[in-house]
């Protein structure tokens, strides 16, 4: 069955603490979708489009989730967190800082999807173990590393945490 | 023609009725993706995961009571895990971390899909849901509810609210067998409870719905002293006897034959942790 016109919905969506407005979208579209196209937010990045690479990974209510698979007028009054949202200002998150001086980036498409999710982690567990952060980012697939320099970035998080 | 957020399950109830075309949202691991991937275009949705009722659980002396939007992450640990270890190791088989922020119990009964991770534990624990709709309340045993690939008997306007499990001191567990460790869909997987007197089996990805391999479940308990370590030769007639129980296809996943010995090989891997 196809609709003679597509239904449109306007939606406040808070992201980053500050609220948008979004107006006129199709009630299927992505929160992917509409941060990356609708809100001038192209740091979460597509791909599998079902949730299998975790690059598209933001925060939503304090649970790290694949924007892809959150319906974004379903989000209405949720907080959401991009890779935009890191780090001060223009300044590069502790996290981001380690992955380059890790050598955790090459292509870099995956790399925001890695960060919000490291981030993630290390906001709910200080100290995790090399299977612990193993397991945490076990959704976000990147081909380039072979994810030991991306283990090393995040072990050097956790030391210049402790030491500062 | 909307998106709707109801906050209790009354009013999720009468925008079902206001609007019976309307497609339910739980996580929205199974609906995004065919709207993303798979030209799905529903007409009006109404999200299920901002009702405080269906997000919370309760752990009672004799019952637990999950609803159906409590995302598996929340079963992989604590109160939920400790009362219910078998399914806490359903949830960390569940994807990813972040497809266990957002799947749901809930989800996985209203997709039925024989692969959902969750759906062997409720098999083998005879869990119960509980439903609500335009007529009223009802519960339905487990072994009821799912009739096909992605069929179920819930009624046009009923929704999931919660999945209840009677709480014993029957040892249970879980395992699964995929193509590898994270994000994947079940090859085969089997959940096992034991008692000193009987076990239940339960089999996921391995028929048209979740399956009992009762046949098994009545020969062990018939033939085996259950409150002593079961010995080699009953194990391997019991592996064989469940085995016997799945009616696994070939499919671009598998073949009938590697699930058919998947499905041997935990259930023998099962009853051997049970025993210790």
């Amino acid at each position: 069955m196809t609709p003679s016109s597509p239904p449109t919905l306007d939606y406040p969506l808070t992201v980053n603490g500050r609220r948008h407005d979004v107006q006129d979208a199709w009630i299927g579209e992505s929160l992917l979708y509409v941060l990356r196209e609708r809100l001038g937010l192209p740091g979460s990045k597509g791909a599998c489009e079902q949730g299998e690479c975790g690059s598209c990974t933001v925060v939503l209510d304090g649970r790290a989730v694949c924007s892809c698979l959150v319906l974004a007028a379903s989000a209405v009054d949720a907080e959401i967190t991009t890779i935009e949202g890191l780090g001060a200002d223009q300044a590069l998150s502790d996290v981001q800082q380690a992955f380059i001086d890790a050598g955790g980036v090459q292509c870099g498409f995956c790399t925001p999807g890695f960060v919000v999710a490291v981030h993630h982690l290390l906001s709910v567990q200080d100290d995790p173990t090399d299977n612990e952060i193993k397991e945490a980012l076990s959704g976000n697939i990147c081909r380039c590393t072979g994810y030991g320099r991306i283990l090393e970035a995040v072990r050097q998080v956790v030391v210049r945490r402790r030491s500062s | 023609m909307s998106v709707l957020a109801p906050r209790t399950l009354d009013q999720a109830i009468d925008m079902i009725r206001s609007d019976p075309s309307s497609t339910l949202l739980a996580g929205g691991t199974d609906l995004m993706v065919e709207i993303n991937l798979h030209g799905r275009r529903p007409s009006s949705v109404i999200s299920l995961s901002r009702i405080d009722e269906l997000r919370s659980y309760r752990v009672d002396a004799d019952v637990v009571t999950i609803g159906a939007s409590v995302p598996y992450a929340d079963m992989e640990r604590g109160e939920l895990a400790e009362a219910l270890p078998a399914l806490a190791q359903a949830a960390r088989t569940v994807g990813s971390p972040q497809i266990r922020a957002a799947g749901t119990l809930g989800g996985n009964l209203g997709t039925s899909s024989p692969a959902g991770d969750g759906l062997p534990v409720l098999a083998a624990l005879n869990a119960v849901i509980d439903v609500v709709g335009p007529e009223g309340e009802r519960r339905i045993p487990f072994e009821d509810f799912m009739t096909g690939v992605k069929k179920n008997s819930l009624a046009a306007g009923e929704i999931i609210r919660s999945i209840s499990f009677q709480r014993s001191e029957r040892w249970q567990g879980y395992a699964k067998v995929g193509s590898r460790n994270a994000m994947v869909i079940a090859t085969a997987s089997v959940c096992l409870t034991r008692s000193d007197s009987d076990v239940t089996v339960a089999l996921g990805a391995v028929a048209p719905t979740i399956v009992r391999a009762h046949d098994a479940e009545v020969w062990i308990a018939e033939n085996c002293d259950l409150s002593r370590p079961v010995p080699d030769t009953v194990a391997s007639e019991f592996a064989e006897r469940v085995a016997a129980a799945a009616r696994p296809i070939d499919d671009h996943r598998s073949t009938a034959s590697y699930r058919r010995h998947a499905v041997r090989v935990l259930s023998r891997r099962l009853l051997e942790r049970s025993s210790t």
